[in-house]
């Protein structure tokens, strides 16, 4: 019975751990800066395919790159995450902050694009976009630099955009039709596609006959450690961080101060996407990859973030762990089982036993946030003190 | 009423400005807000725009900060235009801003507020790790509770701690808004000794929005609004009753 409950919380806590490292990205962008993005669980997506690439250079190099093609993957997935989040940030959500709704909806439609893209993404669609990206920026960069830039800027900006995106779509569509299947074919399709764990990451630790933690999940466990520790060692110990924790409390008395606040704003977004990138890497371990991986985890990790009390990290970790234990006590009937099989208490394993599934188990995880949210609506870490209403 | 000299930028210029403000004109929507305000702040001195609530003074100072933009005129930061400079910009070229309301940053502790003041040195200086020891001569209670939360001092404890970091950044204009605002009047005394210590061995210059006559006193010279616009200027020594009547009573 209590190796059922410990190996229960191992797993509880694991499932923590995956929740709490795509939360963690989460709490920054949502938590610190306020933005609700949708699109995070994309960019978890991008992080997840990013390791896909990844792991099938490494099988071109051979056995032993395959062994530790992860270490190698995790970087790269907070790079491209990091990367397309700065861009979606000085592209789209720059143009939205202070305005909620309209940031919910834009991430929205982001979120569907880089979701189609992984389907559709081939090298006829990386040249288009290559050749609008050379196009566009290059066009405006050569204009700026004109004396006449800023009187012409309303009629020539259009101009240029509609002038590349034209260019870069015939270039993508010719060469889709006439340059053979090597350039046609898209590189992932609608399809999941699996990433084999490294064989030291196969397995788990055995404790006594019954008990087994497997090296994946404990692995991930470790790598939350270090992102948590990476993230407060950022935020407290650096210039950067405390820039970033100044303009996430007051933008315009920030900028009175000297600080570039579009540079930490992008940065801040940057950090949060990358995290979310390492999230897609880690889940890798646990599942295949496809296109609505994101899907499925972000709402939970909205639910963390809320849960802890919006903009306080040791909130996301405590909620990711309850969150994540009660989920898994619930839905592998754990609880069911641990109780003695005494006649008084056959009541509550029936009740336990009815959510002892993972779909009801989340309707009952769901029920008790909704409950928790009317006694304590801003979640388990409030701001207190003066500081609440500065 | 004895109005003294009519309003021209030129009315205190006696050494070179550090600020002008030409023929500025701000909007609300259609509100017209600032109406071709002119005003010059001299090297040095100490400047009090003075006024009843809502005649526009916090609008002015923010088209300074560059947190609101104007429709028409000018702003002059030594000699150049900063109209098209960002606000944080203008903080790391060497305007020190002190907000009405305080506007210390809540979840930052007493040092990083006055840390994070640095930042407006820009490559004007080198940034140091510590607090000055300047600092806390001129404001001591800070030194106790470095550790606190900004958002956790009490409303005279946030105001020097306010001044402190902008100074943090040595300016060379220093921008106040009300600092004595709701302030117990023991605090109002030791930020007015303050300010007058800055100005003595800085030679900063200081554009002050003050409604407490005591303090409006300390400034070179005065420019008092009514209705969005300068209506009338002069050397403080000049500051008549019927002035200080019209246009400090509220």
């Amino acid at each position: 019975m209590i190796e059922g409950l410990i190996n229960g919380l191992f797993n509880g806590i694991s499932i923590g751990a995956v929740l709490l490292i795509v939360a963690l990205g989460l709490a920054i962008v949502f938590g610190l800066m306020g933005v609700i993005n949708l699109a995070h669980g994309e960019l978890m997506m991008l992080g997840a395919y990013t390791t896909y690439v990844v792991q099938n250079g490494a099988k071109a190099l051979g056995e032993g790159a395959l062994e530790f093609y992860i270490l190698a993957a995790l970087p790269l997935s907070f790079l491209v995450a990091a990367l397309v989040g700065l861009a979606l940030e000085r592209g789209v959500i720059r143009h939205l902050y202070g305005r909620p709704l309209e940031t919910l909806l834009a991430t929205w439609g982001v979120s569907l694009i880089l979701r189609q893209f992984v389907r559709s993404v081939n090298w006829a669609m990386i040249v288009g976009l290559g050749l609008f990206c050379l196009l566009f920026f290059g066009g405006r960069w050569i204009l700026q630099r004109q004396t006449q830039w800023e009187q012409t800027r309303r009629v020539a900006a259009p101009v240029i955009l509609a002038l590349s995106s034209a260019i870069a779509l015939a270039a993508g569509i010719l060469i889709n039709q006439n340059g053979g299947t090597a350039l046609s074919q898209p590189w992932f399709g609608a399809r999941n596609v699996d990433v084999t764990a490294p064989g030291w990451l196969r397995g788990g630790l055995s404790l006594g006959t019954t008990l087994q933690f497997p090296y994946a999940r404990l692995f991930i466990i470790v790598l939350t450690i270090l992102c948590l520790i990476g993230v407060y060692w950022f935020l407290n110990g650096t210039a950067w961080g405390l820039r970033m924790r100044s303009v996430t409390q007051n933008r315009k008395m920030s900028a009175c101060l000297g600080i570039p606040t579009d540079r930490v704003d992008a940065l801040t977004f940057a950090l949060g996407s990358g995290l979310a990138g390492i999230a897609g890497c880690a889940v890798t371990l646990l599942g295949s990859v496809g296109p609505n991986l994101g899907g499925n985890y972000i709402v939970d990790a909205f639910m963390v973030v809320v849960v802890g009390g919006v903009g306080k990290l040791v909130g996301s970790i405590v909620a990711a762990l309850v969150i994540g234990s009660i989920t898994y006590l619930l839905g592998s009937g754990t609880l069911a089982l641990i109780l003695p099989p005494a006649e008084a208490l056959q009541p509550l394993v029936d009740f336990f036993t009815f959510f002892a599934t993972t779909s009801m188990a989340k309707v009952m995880v769901f029920a008790l946030i909704i409950a928790f949210l009317q006694w304590k609506p801003a979640g388990m870490f409030p701001q207190k003190g003066r500081s609440v209403e500065v | 009423m004895t109005r003294t000299q009519p309003a021209s930028p030129e009315a205190p210029a006696v050494t070179a400005p550090m600020l002008k403000v030409s023929g500025l004109n701000f909007f609300y929507g259609e509100s017209h807000i600032l109406r071709n305000v002119d005003m010059t702040v001299p090297k040095g001195q100490m400047v009090c725009l003075i006024g009843r609530n809502g005649v526009g003074k916090t609008t002015l100072l923010n088209n300074v900060m560059g947190l609101l933009s104007p429709r028409t005129g000018d702003i002059y930061y030594e000699g150049q235009s900063v109209l098209k400079v960002s606000p944080d910009q203008r903080a790391r070229r060497g305007i020190g801003y002190v907000p009405q309301g305080r506007e210390i940053i809540p979840r930052l502790t007493v040092k990083e507020n006055l840390i994070i003041g640095q930042e407006a040195l820009g490559d004007r200086g080198q940034k140091s790790a510590g607090v000055p020891a300047e600092i806390f001569e001129l404001f001591p209670v800070l030194e106790t509770m470095l550790s606190r939360m900004g958002g956790d001092l009490s409303g005279g404890q946030q105001q020097q701690l306010a001044i402190a970091r902008a100074l943090m950044g040595r300016p060379k204009l220093l921008v106040l808004d009300e600092p004595t605002e709701g302030i117990q009047p023991s605090i109002i005394l030791d930020i007015e000794a303050a300010v007058r210590r800055i100005i003595a061995t800085t030679g900063i210059s200081v554009l002050l929005v003050e409604q407490h006559l005591h303090f409006v006193r300390q400034a070179d010279f005065y420019y008092a609004m009514q209705k969005g616009g300068i209506v009338a200027s002069g050397p403080t020594a000049e500051l008549s009753n019927a002035v200080i009547q019209e246009f400090l009573a509220v």
